[in-house]
């Protein structure tokens, strides 16, 4: 890996700032307001809950609200009424949520049923072109925005979620949190962790794709996903 | 294209605009949903001005310590298996850029959104080396096919109608349908889908990156930038070098901040941040990873009385607030930035030679500086940029030179500025029609081609004073 033009540039920026170049002990200061840690402050679970599901429906996806128990069945029926195919992201949680055996039975059902597989290549993103479904956990969720986070990873490759034309996400009631603040902190963690990595791609999803292009009309499903489901998964 | 666009003179382009209805009535409307939409969702979190000062208190101490910031990220980049190249100029950027397109023989390239691709003019120097750049963005896909340059920063084809954008589809892609938007778009999506499918390289722009991580974070709702860097082997993101944040905390302010102001949502469908290269066992995400880090004028602008324009997040809320804007579009301007911020960008990074009359086009009435989430005081930049145009510069617009002379020796002259008082209803008569002046003569012209002129009254506000007060007093 290469790193060019570097120290002329940035002497360059510290000469024009009429001061040496600065390459440490440089700290962020305590800034005057804090509007962030004030947001939902005492917003109890339950309220955010409710703020999750307003914000999402604005934003134009469908909300779907469940138990850990009926999970695998409304999953397999959501997929049914979506289409024939379905790409799902691997690990542990479809075996933590019974997901694992539900998609092994609804393979006898419909055209194809894809556990993304790394092992496979590029091989998945064929498959998530031509899927019309395709599921993933959220990693945190956002009820202020009502937004589903993925750390994508080697189980949850980026184009599950982008590719077919219905995207669905599971979101289990404990990765609700407030706003965006708190996924940072999250990162931030991931961050100055020893053992764990920043994950190479974090997604922030807010419903469907759209576009305000032409003439300002807002249209759903652009480029991504033309329809998103969040499927809430109440804490038993 | 570079941030200079078309070579009509200042006067024609402001013509070309007050002219265009559609386009005029375009903007209006745009603006009116713009405004009302980030009122609605800047309301909603109750104390909008903490977070406009936490927002440039962000950016201030960014700025203040860009150096340090930026060496910070190029390594963080690198560590996560990226190149980085710190480019100078346009040349350097656009030249380093080539040379991965080259060394890759990449047939096709997709891009996403991306200001500082226009300003520096990536496209042209790309198509030169005989690569095919597809722009995945629903508006810059409209204005590519129709070799037009974008005339808002964040809706670019917002001078465009539908069956304009419908007769283009036809004409050069073969399009069958009718002009409903929602056709219209699943035409292209449909269309860019195979582009995204078989692109060798991918690149981006860049909203924030983040300097303790090394991602680049981009904002959209379409999501194209997600199959950009999702799907090529080979991803460039290109960022004006001050298109940074420190941490993770300060870029969740700042998105929050862009995403409000921009579209009146309090998040963007698509918020991506993407770190270097993808990791071992990945399959999406690219294999190479560059970041190209743009100068191209803006550190001049460092450490001078300007700084603050370079707080810009490119949200456009100054644009969707301005009356002039309003009046002659995006196009006016003449330069890949538009608006108010446009006009005091754009002499920094280019110079007041060819962009003299930009800090004019404005009413100095503020609501740009009230309207921007980071606190940029553009009415006072706009003044500054004035004052040196007269007094440093001598380059105040010629006809503005005429007049002043000719005002400053006719209005010191008591019996020309009387004479003249007189005459102005006899000598505009021939042009007068029931005390309304439809097509006025010389400077005239300007005001009447859009407006009518009420004729001079009889009797002049001087004398009509007088008499009156003779009457109060008899």
């Amino acid at each position: 890996m290469t790193i060019k033009n570097r120290d002329s540039f940035l002497n360059n920026l510290a000469a024009n700032l009429g001061r040496p170049r600065r390459t440490e002990s440089v700290e962020r200061p305590a800034y005057s307001v804090s509007p962030q840690k004030e947001a939902w402050k005492d917003a109890t679970s339950e309220e955010l809950l409710e703020v999750f599901k307003e914000q999402s429906i604005k934003m134009s996806a469908e909300v779907e609200e469940t138990t850990e128990e009926n999970l695998p069945s409304l999953i397999r029926d959501l997929i049914v009424r979506e289409g024939n195919s379905v790409i799902a992201a691997g690990g542990e949680r479809n075996d933590l949520y019974g997901l694992t055996e539900m998609y092994e039975e609804l393979e006898s059902r419909i055209g194809e049923v894809h556990i993304y597989d790394s092992a496979l290549g590029k091989e998945n993103q064929v498959i998530a072109e031509r899927a019309d479904v395709g599921v993933t956990f959220s990693d945190v969720t956002l009820a202020e925005s009502g937004t589903v986070t993925l750390f994508n990873d080697k189980d949850n490759g980026r184009s599950i979620s982008l590719l077919p034309k219905t995207y669905i996400a599971i979101v289990p009631e404990s990765t609700i949190v407030p706003r965006m603040t708190q996924s940072m902190q999250v990162l931030r963690e991931k961050e100055k962790s020893e053992t764990e990595k920043t994950p190479s791609c974090v997604s922030f999803i807010t419903g469907p794709s759209n576009s305000a292009d032409i003439e300002m009309i807002k249209i759903v499903g652009v480029h991504g996903p033309v329809k998103a489901i969040y499927v809430i998964v109440r804490d038993s | 294209m570079a941030i200079r666009i078309g070579d009509q003179p200042y006067e024609g382009r402001v013509k070309a605009g007050v002219d265009n209805t559609f386009m005029r009535e375009a903007v209006s409307s745009a603006q009116g949903r713009f405004r009302s939409g980030k009122q609605k969702s800047s309301e909603e979190l109750g104390n909008w001005e903490d977070w406009r000062t936490l927002g440039e208190e962000i950016r201030s101490h960014t700025l203040e310590n860009i150096d340090y910031y930026l060496h910070q990220l190029s390594d963080k980049v690198e560590e996560r298996g990226g190149h980085v190249y710190f480019a100078e100029t346009a040349e350097e950027a656009n030249t380093y850029i080539q040379g991965i397109v080259k060394k890759k023989n990449a047939k096709k390239v997709v891009k996403s959104k991306s200001m500082v691709t226009e300003e520096i003019g990536l496209n042209e120097a790309l198509e030169e080396a005989g690569t095919e750049i597809v722009e995945t963005d629903l508006g810059e896909w409209i204005l590519q096919m129709d070799e037009d340059p974008p005339s808002h920063i964040v809706t670019p084809a917002l001078h465009k109608n539908k069956e304009q954008i419908r007769d283009s589809f036809r004409d050069k892609k073969g399009y069958e349908k009718t002009d409903k938007p929602e056709e219209l778009a699943a035409f292209a999506r449909q269309e860019l889908r195979k582009d995204f499918l078989s692109a060798d390289v991918g690149i981006t722009g860049c909203n924030f990156a983040v300097a303790e991580s090394g991602a680049v974070t981009l904002v959209t709702n379409e999501g194209n930038a997600r199959l950009v860097t999702s799907l090529p082997d080979t991803q460039v993101s290109v960022m004006g070098m001050e298109r940074l944040v420190p941490t993770w905390e300060d870029l969740e302010v700042l998105v929050g901040l862009l995403t409000r102001s921009a579209v009146g949502q309090n998040l963007t469908s698509y918020v991506t941040s993407i770190i270097g290269s993808k990791l071992e066992e990945e399959v999406d995400g690219p294999e190479e990873y560059h970041l190209v880090i743009v100068d191209n004028g803006r550190s001049k602008i460092l450490g001078t009385e300007f700084q603050s324009a370079l707080h810009c997040i490119r949200c456009a809320a100054c644009i969707n607030v301005c009356p002039v804007y309003r009046h002659v579009g995006g196009h006016a301007y003449g330069s890949v930035y538009p608006g108010p911020i446009g006009a005091v960008l754009t002499p920094l990074l280019d110079g007041y030679e060819d962009h003299k009359e930009l800090p004019y086009a404005s009413s100095l009435c503020a609501a740009c500086t009230e309207a921007c989430p980071v606190k940029i005081p553009l009415h006072e930049h706009l003044i500054r940029h004035r004052q040196i145009i007269v007094e440093e510069e001598k380059k105040s617009p010629q006809t503005e030179k005429i007049m002043m002379k000719g005002f400053a020796k006719w209005a010191s002259s008591p019996a020309a500025y009387k004479l003249s008082e007189k005459m102005a209803r006899t000598s505009l008569k021939p042009w007068t029609k029931e005390e309304t002046i439809e097509k006025g003569p010389g400077p005239l012209k300007g005001w009447t081609d859009v407006r009518d002129f009420p004729a001079p009254a009889e009797q002049s506000f001087r004398k009509w004073f007088k008499d009156r007060k003779k009457g109060e007093d008899s």
